[in-house]
């Protein structure tokens, strides 16, 4: 056909849109190590400087360097932006400037509103006025339709970091897509998409019809964004620059559209492989040239940046964008899909020094090639920025064309999707379940009024039937809440792009997610294991607890409370499921809190483990600190023994370590001729901003009101 | 009987360690008997011990020491009643529930001074060695004191499963050795003679501490002390540092170091070379 497939193996991809097909039949897998890397060419060199000294001003400024206050961004919304025209090989801006953020208004606009008054900027009024009296916000949407418990939940942090005043993030166009076809070959594939839609007009269908139309009109923007850069890219791309430019522009689009949570990258060093390898082939591109493409790329993700609230950005240590792009893995066909991109990709760490973003992950697998593995090792010792996840775990779930939203959510590319949003605090719902549905730290009855404990020493089977009906209930509200953000999310501040680069029979996942496991699993085992009795204040709410004797803690590999802390996920999973979810969204759950533990902590009364009121909770599905006391493989193994079958959006278990920790490198000597080697390892965890923390809108910043 | 305790046959008049874990019925109080090593009293399990032998290694620290090294960070191991009881079965069956993380490391028993239940760690290690999915790598750490002739079979016995020892030299001169340990060093060195006449493989362990045994002279008397050993086949210099120090309060125990800083870490290479010089010497005025 056209000469952008020139070369290719041919095959299903040809015909429809199958960007998997089309890797697996033409895809080299790379088995070498990194010697064949080029390093930085002096364009590469200059930019970067540029940027670095961009992000200093941006750092000096406060964290922002400039946000736009006039206009309302969108996909061709801006004129192009360059950092230097003339050295940069991939180009495209989210506006005008480099770093200057964009004005996003759909999510909320009073919450955009604050987010450029914190940092000294005033939002034009006629767009305020727009958007507040004319043109109806997301947020807006989403307080139309809460109810009076929905509302009361929130404020007293039972359910938190409900996506009602962000964009919801976790959705993962196939960008690859662009490239490979070309928009012309998309628009026409969604046309024919809405051609074939039932005739009866449910109100399914119609949803499905107005959406598709979105879809369509957001490629025809995609096309000028193109344009205004000058690249004609309603056709295929023709080389790996092009292949990469393409790519490149179809993220920027999402970009410009949403300011989601977590707007990451996908998987695409295999697909870009293909053509640079066809390129060195040829002798169209050196490995330098291919490295440039790369570097400039990975340069312009390490620019994404939104409007954010400092309170935001401190919940989320820092300005995170969860830019993740997946690499490495295996293939269901037992080749890897390792290939010289891959390391490309994981050589900018050296090329531009280490970056926390994109969010570089290496899809591990025993089976990787042992020369990239130990790449891998290298780049972290020596970056600490990459993020390692379980590859043979996911893979039997997700086959091998999967990509990872935000940390650790996967999700087969471009075919699946997430409802995401906020965290049911179990911990706090133990207590509901012991007060009878009152909060332990306002007095006031948000819950169902259940009949309390009663008597001087809890009951375990007495508090468990408690627990269990709270969980139940609780689970209601939660997914009722989420029903009415995703519903209002859809209405007011689609995708279009980002669905556009997706099928059209989409799997949507409806992902909750838990905060206290190990509180939980600890208060449990120490009323079956020690006598627990609550202490009561004079309005009859227990707001204390002594206890007598010992009990086994999570953390010790140790099945009596290793059991409840599973058996505590599956039931919470059993009763999210009970419950219809929005578009038939196949709910799952995570266990990730990795910073937002201290909030929950912080607004969640003594619990019966013998954890005071306010202390931080243990991060994700850690033990609780200081209680895991036999080392770190028994504590992992109790985390380990979590059903991933009912958390499959993730498990996290945050694990320091310090170097001198790891082994020694010199104890081992020959004839007694050692040198004694010195190295710096640093391991640190990330938090993860955007699965985990309580983003939802403030009080004060509710559209529609 | 349902609160017998597996350990000590205390007849249940003792409460159980609740903190040891499901499979655990052993209690907390029992005196440590000698019933030819069927059980063990131990003060901890480490399950991601990764610097007590080569690679990822369950580490069972012994409870009960006889020496009261000046420097010593774990003061808790000393009492030879205190720790808890437990059998090789159990740990055998904490390692099987975890063995993927111990492919390439194995088996080691720390201490506490494991020579003190020479007949225990006999039959951990050689349960370790004919365990069904293959075969387990032993690793014993010890200073070696406590090997005499009427233990000599015993102990002789445990080294018959032993793969490596990481050997602590605790002092080269004897009086010094004597004061920083209360115990004599030409105990310690006859374990050393042993391993060489077995030809176990054995790491030299060595703690520097500021104004003891931070010389390079001390170092080189180190060196020739260990020449003769040919089974030696590393070396370990250990920089003093104060991390146990908060373990001498919460226990009440007068600190013998108090007055001494950390080691600085940076001096290491030079010692090692040091050592190495006192070896090489040693053997070439032998040879």
């Amino acid at each position: 056909m056209d000469q952008a497939w020139e070369g290719f193996v041919g095959g299903t991809w040809q015909g429809e849109v199958d960007v998997r097909d089309f890797i697996q039949r033409n895809y080299t897998p790379y088995e070498g190590d990194e010697s064949f890397l080029a390093g930085p060419t002096p364009r590469t060199e200059r930019l970067w400087n540029k940027v670095l000294s961009l992000f200093k001003e941006e750092r000096a400024r406060g964290g922002v360097l400039n946000m736009d206050t006039d206009v309302v961004t969108g996909i061709t919304a801006h004129e192009p932006g360059y950092i230097d025209r003339e050295d940069e090989t991939i180009v495209g801006l989210q506006t005008d400037e480099p770093l200057k953020r964009a004005l996003h208004v759909n999510g909320g606009i009073r919450i955009a509103v604050q987010a450029c008054e914190q940092h000294g900027y005033r939002v034009d009024p006629a767009i305020v006025d727009t958007y507040a009296t004319k043109r109806k916000t997301h947020n807006a949407g989403v307080f139309d339709a809460y109810t009076p418990e929905m509302r009361a939940c929130r404020s007293a942090h039972i359910i938190t970091g409900l996506p009602d005043g962000y964009g919801r993030g976790r959705i993962i166009g196939d960008y690859r897509r662009v490239a490979l076809y070309g928009v012309d070959f998309l628009i026409r594939d969604k046309e024919a998409q809405k051609a074939s839609t039932p005739k009866v007009m449910t109100e399914g269908n119609i949803r499905d019809r107005e959406e598709l139309s979105e879809q369509i009109r957001a490629l025809r923007q995609l096309i000028e964004l193109g344009r205004q850069y000058g690249f004609d890219i309603a056709r295929p791309a023709r080389n790996t620059q092009e292949a990469i430019q393409w790519m490149y522009l179809g993220y920027l689009a999402a970009v410009k559209e949403q300011n989601g949570a977590a707007m990451s990258m996908g998987r695409t060093s295999s697909f870009i492989d293909v053509y640079a390898e066809r390129d060195l082939a040829r002798g169209v591109f050196s490995e330098e040239q291919i490295q440039e493409f790369v570097d400039h790329f990975v340069m312009k993700l390490r620019m994404v940046k939104f409007a954010r609230t400092p309170e935001y950005q401190s919940l989320f240590s820092g300005d995170p964008q969860w830019v993740t792009e997946a690499i490495g893995g295996m293939g269901v066909d037992g080749r890897t899909l390792v290939t010289k991109t891959a390391f490309r990709y994981l050589h900018t760490l050296e090329t531009m020094g280490t970056s926390p973003e994109p969010n570089l992950t290496v899809l591990w697998s025993t089976s990787l090639p042992a020369a990239f593995k130990e790449f891998c090792a290298k780049t972290s010792i020596a970056s600490s920025s990459i993020q390692y996840e379980n590859d043979d775990l996911m893979r039997v779930y997700h086959g091998d064309d999967y990509a990872i939203a935000c940390c650790v959510s996967s999700m087969r590319i471009g075919k699946e999707m997430q409802f995401f949003g906020a965290r049911a605090n179990l911990a706090k719902c133990l207590l509901y379940a012991i007060n009878g549905g009152v909060d332990e730290v306002t007095g006031v009855q948000v819950g169902p009024k259940y009949r309390p404990a009663e008597g001087d020493v809890l009951d375990y089977d007495d508090v468990m039937e408690k627990y269990l009906a709270m969980m139940e209930w609780l689970a209601g509200v939660y997914v009722n809440s989420l029903n009415i953000i995703h519903y209002m999310h859809d209405k007011y501040c689609y995708e279009a792009l980002q669905m556009a680069l997706h099928d059209k029979h989409v799997h949507r996942w409806f992902a909750t997610g838990i905060a206290g496991l190990s509180v939980v699993a600890d208060s449990l085992s120490a009323i079956k294991y020690a006598t627990v009795r609550p202490v009561r204040n004079e309005a009859g709410v227990v707001v204390d607890f002594e206890i007598d004797g010992t009990f086994p803690a999570y953390g010790n590999d140790d099945d009596r409370v290793d059991s409840i802390a599973h058996d505590v996920v599956h039931r919470f999973m059993e009763f999210i499921r009970m419950n219809d979810t929005y578009r038939n969204s196949v709910p799952t759950t995570s266990v990730l809190t990795i910073t937002s533990n201290v909030v929950y902590g912080k607004k969640t009364g003594a619990t019966p483990d013998g954890r005071a009121a306010g202390v931080p909770f243990a991060p994700g599905a850690n033990p609780m600190h200081h209680r895991d006391t036999r080392g770190a493989v028994a504590s992992l193994a109790s985390v380990s023994k979590l059903p991933f079958r009912d958390a499959q959006d993730g498990i996290s278990n945050t694990f320091s370590i310090v170097p001198a920790a790891l082994g020694k490198d010199d104890a081992f000597v020959d004839g007694f001729d050692w040198t004694a080697v010195e190295d710096d390892i640093s391991i640190h965890m990330r938090a993860c901003g955007a699965c985990c923390d309580d983003a939802a809108a403030p009080d004060t910043a509710i559209d529609g009101r | 009987m349902e609160n017998e305790c597996d350990a000590c046959s205390c007849g249940g008049r003792h409460a159980f360690d609740d903190a040891r874990g499901a499979s655990s019925r052993v209690c907390s109080s029992s005196a440590w008997r000698d019933d030819g090593g069927r059980s063990g009293r131990i003060h901890s399990v480490e399950s991601f011990g990764t610097v007590d032998g080569p690679g990822v290694r369950f580490v069972v620290f012994m409870q009960g020491c006889p020496l009261r090294c000046a420097y010593c960070h774990n003061p808790d191991t000393w009492d030879m009643r205190g720790g808890s009881c437990v059998e090789v079965d159990e740990l055998m069956a904490d390692f099987e529930r975890n063995a993927a993380f111990y492919r390439t490391g194995g088996i080691t028993v720390s201490g506490g001074e494991p020579l003190m239940q020479a007949a225990f760690v006999h039959r951990l290690f050689a349960a370790a060695h004919r365990r069904e999915q293959g075969r387990v790598h032993t690793c014993l750490d010890t200073s070696g004191f406590g090997f005499s002739g009427a233990k000599s079979a015993v102990i002789g016995a445990m080294l018959d499963e032993c793969d490596l020892v990481l050997l602590d030299v605790k002092h080269p001169d004897p009086d010094a050795c004597e004061r920083l340990t209360g115990a004599p060093l030409r105990s310690m060195l006859a374990f050393g003679d042993e391993l060489a006449r077995r030809g176990v493989a054995t790491v030299i362990r060595h703690v520097v501490v500021p104004g003891s045994t931070d010389s390079e002279e001390s170092c080189e008397r180190l060196g020739r002390l260990i020449a003769p050993w040919r089974n030696v086949v590393g070396l370990e210099l250990l920089p003093y540092h104060r991390m146990g120090v908060h373990k001498y309060a919460e226990a009440g125990i007068a600190y013998p170091l108090e007055d001494v800083a950390a080691m600085d870490a940076t001096r290491l290479p030079a010692l090692r070379a040091a050592v190495a010089r006192g070896v090489r010497a040693a053997r070439a005025s032998s040879s």
